[in-house]
């Protein structure tokens, strides 16, 4: 039996799906056999992140609903052996799909694979119900605002209420240079507020843009920060022991003399 | 101009995430109480256990909500008090 993952975070636009992305390909580098589940029914952006927009037949809603067979609605991605996605359709809506049918659907597809993750929607309505309800852990995704913090509190207050406990915390979208500064609140600022675990810290990288524009996950790049910091994610979520990493920036001297002279 | 000459030399006089942070702590107090519909009438009830052990308080009329100022929240509890009970004043 695989594990079903669900990435969720209340608040849009904080990197749920940039982030189920790049730690499914993180997976399938590790030779783990993983599907991307896109649950964003109407919204779906998870096959544009991953590239692979020019090969949906079937969807999910069409797997529900029985118009095809589970293996014809999964796409299969050709640069990594062992990671698949299953699209979400695009002109339903959430209410194409309820909560049961998505835990048989989860029950499923952790039959066939080590590493099932949920793209889940952003909100607290009927789209996120559906994509937690077969999850057996989440991770929930916030960058250092007010504003998708105060949303992750109400996401971990659900979970806990629909007995899904101990959900992981990705940090999204650090600025070292803010923190520094005291204009970013920090790793601990948040973790203190939102008291639950910390799975990964992601520094803001605009490698990610340029990736997302390809239809090729950051994780691929061998030297990207972001690369680094969703790798780590990816083997702390398979056991090991990887250290947080240290998101101040280099302030020696030399380093404040390139500040200074802005080279 | 204070403010430029303390940024030049890295100093900022009130961090921004500070305030961030103070006004989430504050937010999320609030939000707390009320996304949890259980949360009010389990306090509720936990007091009323308590205090029931000391005195005859009256439950109907009694008043459990939070107060909040500039940068604090408080939580205000007004509880009638009918009666004292004698035998808590000893100790057991």
């Amino acid at each position: 039996m695989g594990e079903v993952i669900v990435v969720t975070s209340g608040k849009g636009g904080v990197g749920k799906t940039t982030t189920t992305a790049n730690l499914g390909t993180g997976f399938a580098l590790q030779g783990k056999k993983v599907v991307l589940v896109d649950a964003d029914i109407g919204l779906r952006n998870l096959d544009v992140v991953m590239g692979l927009e020019n090969r949906i037949v079937y969807d999910l809603v069409d797997v529900v609903e029985g118009n095809c067979r589970l293996k014809q609605a999964l796409i299969r991605d050709k640069r990594y052996e062992s990671l698949y996605l299953l699209p979400a359709a695009q002109t339903r809506d959430k209410n194409a799909v309820n909560p049961d049918q998505m835990k048989e659907l989860c029950a499923e597809l952790s039959q066939e694979f080590e590493i099932v993750i949920i793209d889940c929607p952003a909100g607290i309505e009927q789209g996120f119900k559906n994509a937690i309800a077969g999850a057996d852990r989440a991770i929930i995704v916030t960058t250092p605002e007010v504003s998708a913090v105060r949303d992750a509190d109400r996401i971990i207050g659900l979970l806990e209420s629909e007995g899904k406990h101990n959900p992981k915390l990705i940090i999204n979208r650090i600025r070292p240079n803010m923190v520094k500064k005291g204009d970013m609140m920090d790793i601990d600022d948040i973790i203190e507020i939102l008291a639950i675990d910390l799975l990964g810290i992601i520094p803001e990288d605009e490698y990610i843009i340029i990736s997302t524009n390809r239809g090729e996950p950051a994780v691929t790049n061998p030297v990207a920060a972001a690369s680094t910091a969703y790798k780590n994610i990816v083997r702390r979520l398979l056991g090991e022991n990887i250290p947080f990493m240290k998101i101040e920036q280099n302030d020696g001297f030399f380093s404040r003399l390139k500040k200074v002279f802005n080279f | 101009m204070f403010d430029l000459i303390q940024r030049l030399f890295g100093k900022d006089s009130a961090a921004s995430k500070d305030v961030a942070k103070e006004r989430l702590r504050l937010v999320l107090v609030h939000d707390r109480v009320n996304t949890s519909p259980q949360f009010m009438e389990g306090l509720k009830d936990d007091m009323i256990k308590v205090i029931s052990n000391y005195m005859d308080i009256n439950e109907k009329t009694m008043e459990v909500h939070f107060a909040q100022t500039e940068n604090s929240v408080a939580l205000v509890a007004n509880i009638p008090v009918n009666r004292m009970k004698r035998g808590k004043m000893l100790k057991e």
